[in-house]
């Protein structure tokens, strides 16, 4: 092992900067060790959003180096290994080959390197990701979702348990609990602001997102990794990975998850091969313990309408917030409660990085977010099951379903569980004929 | 670079042709669709550009400035044309028949994972957020489609279009008060964007120059290019990637901050909570405030210097 201090020096200031609550990497045996004062990054899952993360994690300005990268294809990590080394150079970014890891159980090894994790792969990998990652006792921040079924979820509330004992920080991207008009409108609808909170309208319609067209060469599997969106053991469907951001408020303004959800869904526009088994929209409402009822609806629809924000409604107000720091608060005469500033707000994207990395370098621990971000995702995935099997779907049984979607063999020459038809379409779930749990 | 200079060049020569028979409004219909769009005619003139009167000293000094005649969009580009280019399956469902190959092999933009339109609206409403990039290919989007070039204004067409022979602040004159018959700005606005044409237009009959949405022009900004521009077809080519002139002001936009010689220019902070790497070439999603507004040159340039103008490629942005 080469580097400029002595392992002495070294080890006296990780337990410095950890204030020894995880085993330090520096007892794994091979593991690099960083300049003194650094902590050490790996980067598990090298798309736009992954190197996204780092970007953040360095620009926290905290002493952070990159030693480790992972990915299932050297393509994806080369192409985030470029930018990062660009902009950031040498003295931060120390990944020489040796530490690129490339495949499926590319994480485990680069977790074994680093101090901190960020988890970033497509969400049907996060829960045996986080697992590792917290069984190897680092630091961590992931991304949302953080699963896809319920097997998954199940798996990340045992890790996000052992994390809390370990006293592991856990920073989820659920990043509108970063974003100041969230926090600030939030703080007052807990406080009471507006009463008991009694319904509530979550929305994410746009026009859908990226397809990845599929390659002559490619096996089934390699392609279904590279299309990742459209295949539910990896992405969840849309209600799962892009409007869990909605949901995840209604649950935070209901302070608990609801006690069942029921609703309607389908593939109305968004139907070709390359769209896999995903709808293209969701309606559902999600009832809580109190009876109270949050009307939830997503949908991929290009050329119609968008919408992306929450509105709910209390006993005795209103709320309004969306991601483009609207946080505002009336009372039922119209009377403003609350009215956050939109102006020269930070991003959230950033801050979730700095109040992380702002513990790590003190050795404190702050930060607990899996749980609630699988709760969150667990609330998206009920849904799903909602309106893939047309039946009222219950808190207790969605969370209890047996159905795993993983593929039975993690291998490019390996079967995944759906496979397209003879006529190479998907198949996709028929309400009220398909199980889902 | 050399090709798109020689290019800028030829659209700047004056021709001996007679068009003045074609030289009409026109409705552009995208073929295949029921989305259709309007030009105007811009006839060729000479007219004072930037302003020595006001404090910002990138509108001085002011100084004369000839440009051929072009038509200018009637309209600011809406998301009803905007959104067939930015999704081609979107394309492909709504329109009549198979797209051309040459359509149907173009770049388009990655898909929004963010809402770009903002909760403002798409309906008539101007399309918004898109980079000076992503509104260059927009208008390549529409040559393949119809075969006509189509091109972001210069700043000198941007102005003379919008003064419509004043030499005042605004094409209605120097007061203020008026500019709620003519623009959706701070005042009337409600933080959002407005359907187009839904105002007075200015005498040359084009609507929403000042307000709604700040419009990309070619220019590359500079606070001392006039000093030093030509008089005739002037523009400042690309030296970087920011900043870009933006012209017009936006539903943002306070009185103060709108006139006919006003200018804005681009900035990397709109992309600040783009969480990917590397940043998208194609969405700023914190600037609802940009759109774009067309221009198709009364002598267009040669096929191989209109496909120079549209193949330039922004560089990497992280």
């Amino acid at each position: 092992m080469k580097h400029p201090h002595s392992r002495r020096d070294f080890m006296k200031a990780s337990a410095l900067i950890t204030g020894g609550l995880l085993a330090p990497s520096y007892l794994i045996p091979g593991a690099y060790a960083a300049p003194q004062n650094h902590l050490k990054l790996a980067l598990i899952g090298c798309g736009g959003r992954g190197t996204g993360a780092v970007f953040q994690a360095f620009d926290t300005g905290h002493p952070i180096q990159l030693v480790a990268m992972a990915d299932a294809f050297a393509d994806r990590l080369e192409g985030s290994y470029k930018p990062i080394f660009d902009k950031y150079g040498k003295d931060k970014v120390n990944v020489p080959q040796e530490r690129r890891f490339v495949g499926f159980d590319a994480y485990k090894k680069a977790i074994a390197e680093a101090d901190v994790v960020i988890l970033a792969s497509p969400p049907g990998f996060r829960p045996s990701h986080f697992e590792e990652a917290v069984r190897q006792g680092k630091q961590i921040f992931m991304e949302k979702p953080v699963a896809t079924d319920a097997a998954g979820i199940r798996k990340v509330l045992a890790a996000a348990e052992v994390a809390k004992a370990k006293k592991l920080n856990v920073v989820v991207g659920l990043q509108r609990h970063y974003q100041n008009n969230y926090r600030e409108a939030m703080k007052r609808i807990q406080d009471g602001a507006l009463g008991d909170i009694v319904g509530g309208q979550v929305y994410w319609n746009d026009g859908g997102v990226w397809v990845k067209p599929r390659i002559p060469e490619q096996t089934e599997m390699e392609y279904q990794m590279r299309n990742w969106y459209y295949f539910n053991w990896l992405c969840g469907d849309h209600i799962v990975e892009q409007h869990v951001h909605n949901i995840d408020v209604a649950n935070w303004a209901k302070n608990g998850y609801p006690v069942k959800a029921e609703g309607t869904g389908g593939r109305a526009v968004r139907t070709g091969k390359e769209h896999g088994e995903i709808f293209d929209h969701h309606i559902l409402t999600f009832t809580y313990a109190d009876g109270s009822v949050i009307h939830s609806e997503c949908r991929h629809f290009p050329g119609a309408a968008n919408r992306v924000d929450e509105t709910f409604q209390g006993t005795q107000g209103k709320a309004y917030l969306s991601a483009g720091n609207h946080g505002l608060l009336t009372d039922w005469k119209g009377n403003v409660i609350y009215d956050h500033d939109r102006k020269n707000q930070p991003n959230p994207y950033q801050q979730e990085h700095d109040e992380l990395w702002a513990a790590l370098v003190k050795g404190e621990y702050k930060f607990a977010d899996a749980e609630n971000a699988a709760k969150s995702t667990m609330t998206a995935i009920m849904g799903r099951y909602a309106t893939y099997s047309g039946k009222v779907m219950t808190w207790e049984e969605s969370l209890n379903g047996q159905v795993d979607l993983f593929p039975e063999t993690l291998a490019w020459d390996a079967m995944p569980k759906v496979l397209p038809q003879a006529d190479g379409y998907y198949p996709y779930a028929i309400p009220g004929k398909t199980k889902v749990i | 670079m050399k090709k798109y200079l020689f290019l800028l060049g030829l659209i700047a020569m004056s021709f001996q042709l007679n068009s003045s028979a074609i030289f009409i409004p026109y409705s552009q219909k995208i073929p295949g669709t029921s989305v259709s769009f309007d030009m105007t005619p811009i006839p060729a003139g000479t007219f004072w550009m930037g302003s020595d009167e006001g404090p910002a000293p990138d509108q001085k000094p002011r100084h004369s400035v000839r440009v051929d005649a072009f038509w200018m969009g009637t309209h600011e580009v809406t998301w009803d044309a905007f959104e067939l280019f930015l999704d081609k399956q979107y394309e492909k469902s709504v329109t009549e028949g198979v797209l051309e190959s040459r359509v149907d092999a173009l770049a388009r933009p990655s898909l929004p994972y963010l809402d770009m339109t903002f909760g403002m609206g798409k309906e008539g409403k101007p399309a918004v957020g898109m980079t000076q990039y992503g509104a260059i290919q927009y208008c390549r989007w529409l040559y393949l489609k119809t075969g006509i070039f189509y091109r972001l204004p210069t700043e000198a067409e941007w102005e003379y279009a919008a003064r419509a022979g004043s030499a005042d602040r605004f094409f209605f004159g120097s007061n203020e008060d008026a500019l709620g018959d003519y623009a959706w700005y701070a005042v009337n606005s409600r933080q959002s964007t407005q359907a187009v044409g839904t105002k007075k237009p200015n005498p040359w009959g084009v609507y929403d120059l000042y307000g709604n949405v700040s419009e990309w022009v070619i220019d590359y900004y500079e606070a001392d290019f006039y000093a030093r521009s030509k008089a005739e077809n002037p523009v400042n080519l690309a030296r970087a990637l920011y900043p870009h002139v933006l012209r017009g002001g936006s539903f943002a936009s306070l009185a103060s901050e709108l006139g006919s010689p006003v200018r804005e220019k681009s900035d990397p902070a709109w992309k600040r909570i783009d969480p990917q790497i590397p940043k998208s070439q194609w969405w700023f999603p914190e600037a609802p405030f940009v759109g774009m507004r067309l221009v198709r040159p009364l002598i267009p340039p040669s096929p191989e210097e209109i496909e120079a103008y549209y193949t330039q490629v922004p560089l990497v942005d992280y």
